[in-house]
């Protein structure tokens, strides 16, 4: 009894170490980010042996800097309105896609759906090229609009959606068709707030893709005061990648944001992707 | 109510039917405008050579297909993606399993744990990139600093490629690792303790109950980052400059394309590998499904 007892507070400190381990690993990049942020260009680039903390002072007005000679206040806007249009797009073709195709009945409809499913399979940079010339002929270049173009609608969300409205129990719908409700009335009133979870993934997600895409704002929006905070830090990096200061502030700034809201809806981030499991 | 569908439609039928259409009309005119037809625009395009300013188009039939077999840099390419998806798929998702088994057991600080490992999910490539690659750095990098060593980890064409996989695998445990959590959940906690009984140990009891019946998670997360990492860009294109000499050895077959098709303004030599990249992953879609009857272990 006792070695087994021993045996389990030697496996709990085995967990423990290689979790700590692997979170010092984890943590390592943002801290020397942040630390990185703060020096100046000289201590940065000094190797002697290591220099961890800044020496002369923490540099914050780094952050300031580069807040003003990289025009960040811009790229918040494009990036926050593009999230923005794209969650409102996404979420609004595919509640009303999903509730279709999970509830009702009409002809075409596994055809129909075979198109959500074939889109799904298939991957997107073969829409890539000609999406970039419709944008151009629009003339959507470095617009907002032509950044939320390939998200205005979703097959992924409809298939989440769907999946959503699949798993609400008939009895409520039923009992608001006896009362008189068209089918209008039913999905607003009644159906569409019982989804809100799944809505939330969905939102959540394409937040985080519309985020984290760099590819498609480097073709459409080449200038830096159209563009997002991913392909504002490519042309960065372009011009200025030897000042690891500034480029460090920069990618602070750039991941800031979107930590704080994860930080802030956890719960929702992790469920969202743990149930929709989208490929990120 | 569920009549065979031959007769002929009642007017609530009718009236469900026009609302359905209504309903699913932005999304399929959507698909259609932005997925499916430029699909098929770009296998078209693949056949066409584009002029000095895309201007004029002309069909050149095989030609950009035929130079792109011969070329060495395509199958390069396609070896750095291999390698790349290797690198970052296997140990990306043994290590999460293991985080996300440990995670499982109740210990105390497990959400903080979970939160520290999911922490890259929430970060923009670009910039996790720009990081490691400071990090790489040859002269001044926190790594050859604290090693002692004077590796260059990203120019070096034998490790360059191991080197942006670590990038890769570090950017994708926390995601893997909240999936697994998912499916462990899902197992019933009777199988362990009947294992206990019979005196199956932690280890024993890992192999035995939870790999099997966590393997349709498993074969999940494996399909979905197996197709993320076959189509990578962003780390690649932040980390390797274009004057990294190690470059051509970590190019994946996405910045091969992005290259010839907004780089070099060549439309239809970049369409054509889009093609090469789209039968390459229907390929390895196709032998998943095939290894998924056999491995996976559904209840």
């Amino acid at each position: 009894m006792e070695s087994a007892r021993a045996q389990a507070r030697l496996n709990k400190f085995i967990m423990y170490l290689v979790l700590c381990i692997m979170a010092f690993i984890m943590l390592v990049p943002f801290a020397w980010m942040i630390l990185t942020a703060l020096k100046t260009n000289q201590e940065a680039i000094s190797v002697d042996p290591f220099y961890i903390f800044p020496a002369n002072g923490w540099h914050w007005e780094n952050f300031a800097t580069v807040w003003q000679s990289y025009n960040f206040l811009v790229l918040y806007k494009n990036t926050l309105l593009m999230i923005f249009l794209r969650v409102v797009f996404a979420c609004l073709t595919a509640t009303m896609a999903g509730y279709a195709f999970g509830r009702l009945k009409f002809p075409g409809k596994t055809f129909f759906f075979s198109l959500v499913l074939i889109q799904m399979m298939i991957p997107s940079q073969i829409f890539i090229i000609p999406q970039y010339t419709m944008v151009t002929k629009l003339g959507w270049l470095n617009t907002t609009m032509g950044l939320v173009f390939p998200g205005l609608v979703t097959a992924f969300g409809t298939y989440l959606l769907k999946t959503g409205y699949q798993g609400l129990p008939k009895d409520l719908e039923e009992a608001a068709a006896i009362d008189g409700c068209n089918i209008g009335q039913r999905f607003l009133h009644i159906m569409m707030p019982l989804t809100r979870s799944s809505m939330v993934s969905l939102a959540i997600f394409t937040a985080l893709f519309a985020f984290k895409d760099l590819m498609w704002p480097m073709i459409v929006c080449t200038n830096s005061a159209t563009t997002t905070l991913s392909a504002g830090l490519a042309k960065m990096q372009g011009q200025y990648g030897s000042e690891y200061p500034t480029m460090m502030a920069a990618a602070v700034l750039a991941i800031i944001p979107m930590i704080v809201i994860y930080l802030i809806f956890q719960k929702q981030f992790v469920e969202g992707i743990a149930t929709s499991g989208g490929k990120l | 109510m569920n009549e065979p569908s031959k007769h002929k439609m009642t007017a609530a039928e009718k009236n469900e039917a026009k609302w359905a259409l209504a309903f699913i009309a932005p999304t399929i005119i959507g698909l259609i405008v932005l997925n499916f037809y430029p699909a098929i625009d770009t296998v078209r395009q693949s056949f066409y050579k584009s002029g000095g300013l895309g201007r004029g188009m002309k069909f050149v039939g095989l030609e950009n297909y035929a130079k792109m077999i011969q070329a060495s840099e395509t199958w390069q390419c396609l070896l750095n993606t291999v390698k790349y998806a290797l690198v970052e798929v296997i140990p990306g998702v043994v290590i999460a399993l293991i985080l996300a088994v440990f995670l499982n057991k109740k210990l105390k600080g497990t959400s903080a744990f979970r939160t520290i490992f999911f922490l890259p999910m929430v970060c923009a490539p670009a910039a996790v990139a720009m990081v490691w690659k400071w990090l790489y750095n040859q002269q001044f990098g926190l790594l050859n600093n604290v090693f002692h060593t004077n590796t260059a980890w990203i120019s070096d064409p034998k490790i360059a490629w191991i080197s942006v996989g670590i990038i890769g695998v570090w950017s994708v445990i926390g995601y893997n690792m909240v999936l697994f959590i998912a499916g462990l959940q899902e197992i019933p906690g009777d199988y362990y303790e009947a294992a206990a009984i019979d005196g199956a140990t932690g280890i024993r009891q890992f192999f035995h109950i939870t790999v099997p019946l966590l393997s349709p998670t498993t074969f999940f997360i494996v399909q979905t980052r197996l197709i993320g990492a076959l189509t990578v860009f962003d780390l690649m294109f932040m980390v390797m400059d274009k004057t990294n000499v190690a470059l051509k050895n970590v190019m994946s077959l996405v910045y091969l394309f992005y290259d010839y098709a907004f780089t070099k303004s060549n439309k239809g030599y970049g369409a054509a590998i889009v093609m090469f990249l789209v039968v390459f992953i229907m390929i390895i879609t196709f032998f998943m499904q095939k290894l998924e009857k056999k491995m996976v272990f559904y209840n």
